[in-house]
């Protein structure tokens, strides 16, 4: 049976919203506005009563799996457990209902948090000041991008046009690496799944712009050549660029700064547990060293001493990336978490999400390939290859992981690694939690050899069946009409 | 111990144990001792709840906001009203805590509510497709820019020096890497010169790109200017105001090609500036060169309908640096509210909120009118936003307003210098007379004194 | 895998049928097999001049986009313009669903082609 869309229950004359009457002399509109430029028919919005509407969003809500419904190990996307507190805080009409452009003197609340998350993120990260612009990851990908190519051109640099990015990157670094006019070069993994550090000596030169390394990188491994990678590209006259989409393995432990990166940037909702919406909002603060500064968007936060204001003095910026000063409800929520948890609690975040993903690992060892036999950080990539012999795939496992109550791996990610399972199990999971995963995961590997159709014909237990994706993308249909 | 933390220490001695370890530092071996960070952190903290919301309340009271003002700021983000049952709707867990739809068979919630959210914009915008959304309605101009320029194989764009300051300045940031040169057309009577458009545009014009109604609030003539941007083969990008789309004429019935926004008025509150959505619509003939999520409709394994992310290999995830954009994620929370906004006030109740608007707007403009001390900046048709010219310092307006609980309106001065004098009100649905007549009459003191 | 041998085949999984200056390109079974169901082609314009290994258009599955190089240099005379509404035709017979014509710059380019056995042995060597 078809679920019905908010169109299929329109209904002439249901009304789902209550305005008072206009309290002031009505005039013709068409002495406002010249009727040439004035729509001839309403736009086929529905027509639902409040009842109606909130019951076909509340029942849509329930076919999705969930942080709050359930366990979420989608590798590199951080689904921890987002805090109720930091709702009601986001909510208070203190923060909600101020506008952008209002004077200085009366946002002193909003920009002391910008203030100071500015310097604990500083604190966090090893680095010099903070941009809240960037709305997302990629976001501040672009933004560090920019910011290194600015460096260079205004450092005699104009010809650095290279930017080393590892072959297990997320696609989004090559893509922000393009978008900033950069020419991507692609570093192999060695042999440990970290960087080539013999090929990348070769590859750097003059021409060298920067790297952009993710550390952990997406195996979940920790770059153990760090501190040569960061010799090698400085050496070149290069910048290193850190992706902190898995920042929660480092949290009080290691800094990027203190590595030797010169940009930051920080996922607020994978790291700082702000909720991940459905695919947003995020935010993507990026960081940098002293030497940066003036190139980062404008406006930024300083103090005075008695109050706060919007500093609008930046040289060199590589101007606005985002209107405002970006997703302010997201930026709001990570101060208030790392209020809640303090220096000790990131600590202890960290600590535990690097022992829950070890656990996790060892104990599908026997039953899953593993490409790179080390301690996992906050996260590890198991390989299906051995099952995908036997007829089931990674795709098959993760749908049959649905039958479990969970939500499945990131699938087929990196894609150095066949048949790839990644798995994030974060600090928020209890024990009870994570056996209960590696149960699954081992029946699955029992039924690979002895019933693979029960993975192939997978998820059993789910809102819809497997959809069908080609034809979906061979004759789009992107949006409802009414026949 | 952290109450979002489940293991206790003795769980995880346990763990360690099993597998092997005797201590959780042994874990973290791989992280060279020079770069091991051997101090605590120097940040606040720990809190408890209570003292965090009495911490939060502090700075939140510390704002003045639109709960105890009343705000006739404007300028890109707009003071509407949000029905109450919206916001119990987008707080429900199973849509805030879940990520981007990957595994569609348990996310048709947030798939099916995209695929509304993309059929209500095409609807408002009078185009084919639209997209999941994008950060804002700035990044949405920047990036149809981009995808012009894709799409003509052509690298110089014109821009209407009535185009939001702001999204001129990220279209200028995006721009720039790409090789792509950006010219602003200067702007007549508030609106775009068509004259200065027909010398200024050439074969090499990838896009026009304009918005409507404009920063100024003025209504553009945007049939006249797709013509000209078409004879040229340059393409047309409308930015627009969705609400006044209830009324005015849909830019895909002009001949945009692009149309984008943002979506803050329908249905997500101020924030002092963010979260906000952008959205993102064109025609069939462009659909394959959209940045950004897709949502599509398919069919299951037994033939029931559902929906699915689709024509991905435009992404980041597929072609990396070949992609058409590096946006990875959408606002898909903002646009749920949208969908839930205009799911809500309907095809009647947005056409009431747009003409109150534009009645409201009306009655104060002529109301400061009448009281001698404002001349209209521009002498053109607007919607709910207008600019009026003073003697009075603007600086000097706004403070006074502001004792008496009024968030006055934006000097057009800090973006248009040649504007010195200029003061841009936006009047929605949610001002009342009484609010209006608070205005004008604080402003009849300022100049009695 | 199917190959046929009076054709002529490009590195890039593309082959070509010549037929006097005009030279019909399309993908392999490999390539199409390679890439499963087929949900998009982008062809070139008519008109285009392409040198040899230059774009040709892209040929799109679900979760991958494949480019389409130019085997050999010319101007594109006629496309398969049957492919924008049914992509699935190369799935279905890839040697027969050809993507475009290129009126051939300089025809002894055809020479640096494999030949099928050639091609096969190619094919081998990759997988």
């Amino acid at each position: 049976m078809n679920r019905k869309l908010i169109f299929e229950i329109s209904g002439e004359g249901k009304k789902g919203y209550s305005l008072p009457p206009l309290d002031i002399e009505e005039k013709g509109i068409e002495d406002l506005i010249p009727t040439n430029m004035l729509r001839d028919i309403k736009p086929n919005l529905p027509e639902v009563s409040e009842a109606e509407v909130v019951r076909h969003y509340t029942v849509m809500s329930r076919l999705n799996h969930a942080v709050d419904v359930g366990f979420y190990p989608l590798g590199s996307c951080t689904m921890k457990y987002n805090p109720k507190i930091n709702e009601d805080i986001a909510r208070l009409e203190g923060f909600t209902s101020v506008h952008p452009y209002q004077p200085e003197e009366t946002i002193q609340g909003s920009l002391a948090v910008l203030y100071e998350l500015n310097q604990m993120l500083c604190e966090i990260t090893g680095m010099d000041q903070i941009t809240f612009q960037p709305a997302a990851g990629a976001h501040g990908e672009l933004t560090g991008m920019l910011i290194i190519k600015a460096y260079h051109d205004n450092n005699g640099g104009e010809d650095r046009n290279k930017i080393f990015i590892p072959d297990s990157a997320h696609g989004t670094n090559p893509s922000s690496a393009n978008m900033a006019g950069f020419d991507v070069v692609e570093v192999p993994s060695n042999s440990r799944g970290g960087v080539d550090i013999q090929a990348l000596r070769e590859m750097a030169g003059s021409d060298t712009a920067g790297l952009m390394l993710t550390n952990p990188n997406t195996l979940g491994l920790f770059e153990e050549d760090i501190i040569e990678i960061a010799e090698i590209i400085h050496d070149a006259g290069g910048l290193l660029y850190f992706d902190g989409a898995n920042s929660n393995a480092i949290l009080g432990i290691t800094r990027p700064g203190d590595m030797g990166f010169d940009v930051v940037h920080l996922n607020l909702h994978k790291t700082f547990g702000t909720p991940h919406g459905g695919g947003g909002p995020g935010a993507g603060p990026v960081g940098v060293k002293k030497e940066l500064v003036s190139y980062l968007p404008c406006p930024l936060v300083g103090f005075d001493g008695e109050k706060y204001y919007l500093d609008y003095d930046c040289p060199h910026s590589i101007g606005r990336i985002r209107s405002f000063y970006g997703n302010f409800g997201a930026v709001l929520r990570a101060y208030a978490y790392i209020l809640t948890m303090g220096a000790e609690g990131l600590l202890n975040v960290s600590e535990t999400a690097v022992l829950n993903a070890n656990y996790m690992m060892e104990k599908l060892k026997p039953w899953y390939d593993i490409s790179y036999d080390r301690i996992c950080m906050h996260e590890f990539v198991l390989s299906a290859q051995r099952q995908k012999k036997q007829g089931v795939s990674a795709m098959d496992i993760s749908k049959r992981l649905i039958d479990f109550g969970f939500h499945p791996p990131t699938t087929y990610f990196p894609l150095i690694v066949k048949e790839a399972l990644m798995i994030e199990p974060t600090e928020t999971e209890s024990r009870e939690t994570l056996d209960a995963f590696i149960d699954a995961m081992i029946q699955i590997a029992k039924e690979a050899k002895e019933d693979p159709e029960k993975a192939h014909t997978a998820p059993h237990i789910a809102p819809i069946g497997r959809l069908d994706e080609t034809k979906a993308a061979r004759n789009p249909r992107l949006r409802w009409s009414p026949n | 111990m952290s109450n979002y933390i489940p293991n206790t220490e003795d769980v995880k001695k346990n763990m360690l144990a099993e597998i092997g370890y005797s201590s959780i530092e042994e874990l973290f071996v791989d992280i060279p001792d020079r770069v091991r960070l051997e101090r605590k952190l120097n940040i606040k903290g720990p809190m408890a709840e209570m003292d965090l919301m009495r911490y939060m309340k502090g700075l939140a009271s510390s704002n003045k906001h639109g709960g105890e003002y009343t705000c006739f700021l404007g300028a890109g983000a707009y003071d509407h009203y949000i029905p109450s049952a919206l916001g119990h709707i987008i707080s429900r867990t199973e849509f805030y805590t879940s990520y981007t739809p990957y595994q569609p068979e348990i996310s048709q919630g947030t798939l099916q509510a995209i695929f509304e959210y993309q059929t209500m914009i095409c609807e408002l915008t009078g185009m084919d497709t639209a997209n999941a959304s994008m950060y804002d309605g700035a990044t949405a101009v920047a990036e149809a820019i981009l995808m012009a320029c894709q799409a003509t194989r052509r690298e110089k764009v014109l821009v209407a020096g009535s185009l939001n300051p702001e999204y001129k300045q990220v279209s200028y940031t995006y721009a720039r890497p790409q090789g792509v040169s950006v010219t602003e057309l200067g702007y007549k009577d508030g609106s775009v010169d068509l004259n200065t458009l027909e010398q200024s545009i050439d074969n090499e014009t990838a896009a026009v790109v304009i918005q409507t109604p404009n920063f100024f609030g003025v209504i553009e003539d945007l049939e006249s200017i797709a013509g000209i941007a078409h004879q040229n083969k340059a393409l047309l990008i409308v930015s627009v105001d969705p609400i006044s789309l209830a009324l005015l004429k849909p830019p895909g019935e002009l001949g945009a090609d692009i149309v984008v926004g943002e979506g803050q008025a329908l249905g997500n509150p101020l924030n002092f500036g963010g979260p906000y959505v952008g959205f993102f619509a064109t025609t069939k003939k462009l659909m394959r060169r959209m940045p950004g999520r897709i949502v599509g409709e398919t069919t299951d394994n037994v033939g029931n309908r559902g929906f699915v992310l689709t024509l991905q290999t435009r992404e980041q995830h597929i072609r990396r640096e070949k992609a058409t954009s590096n946006i990875c994620t959408n606002q898909a929370l903002n646009a749920l509210a949208v969908t839930v906004y205009l799911s809500l006030m309907g095809r009647e109740g947005l056409g009431e909120v747009a003409e109150q608007s534009l009645q409201k707007a009306h009655y104060l403009h002529d109301k400061l009118i009448d009281t001698g001390l404002f001349t209209p900046v521009f002498k053109a048709p607007f919607f709910k936003e207008f600019a009026l010219k003073t003697t009075i310092s603007i600086e000097k307006l706004n403070s006074r307003l502001l004792e008496k609980g009024i968030i006055g309106g934006y000097p057009l001065e800090k973006a248009y210098p040649d504007l010195k004098g200029g003061w841009l009100l936006a009047v929605t649905e949610k001002r009342t007379r009484q609010e209006m007549d608070a205005l004008v009459e604080t402003i009849g003191g300022i100049a009695n004194e | 895998m199917k190959v046929i041998e009076d054709l002529k085949y490009a590195k890039g999984h593309e082959w070509v049928k010549v037929e006097g200056n005009r030279a019909y390109i399309g993908i392999t079974d490999f390539a199409q097999d390679e890439l499963g169901d087929i949900v998009f082609v982008e062809l070139p314009d008519v008109g285009t001049n392409l040198d040899a290994d230059d774009i040709l258009g892209t040929i799109e599955s679900v979760k991958a986009a494949s480019d389409i190089y130019a085997p050999v240099s010319g101007t594109i005379v006629e496309v398969n313009s049957e492919l924008e509404e049914s992509p699935e035709l190369i799935n279905e017979d890839p040697y027969e669903a050809w993507v475009a014509v290129i009126e051939m710059a300089d025809g002894s380019e055809v020479a640096n082609l494999m030949d099928g056995a050639e091609y096969e042995k190619f094919c081998k060597e990759e997988a």
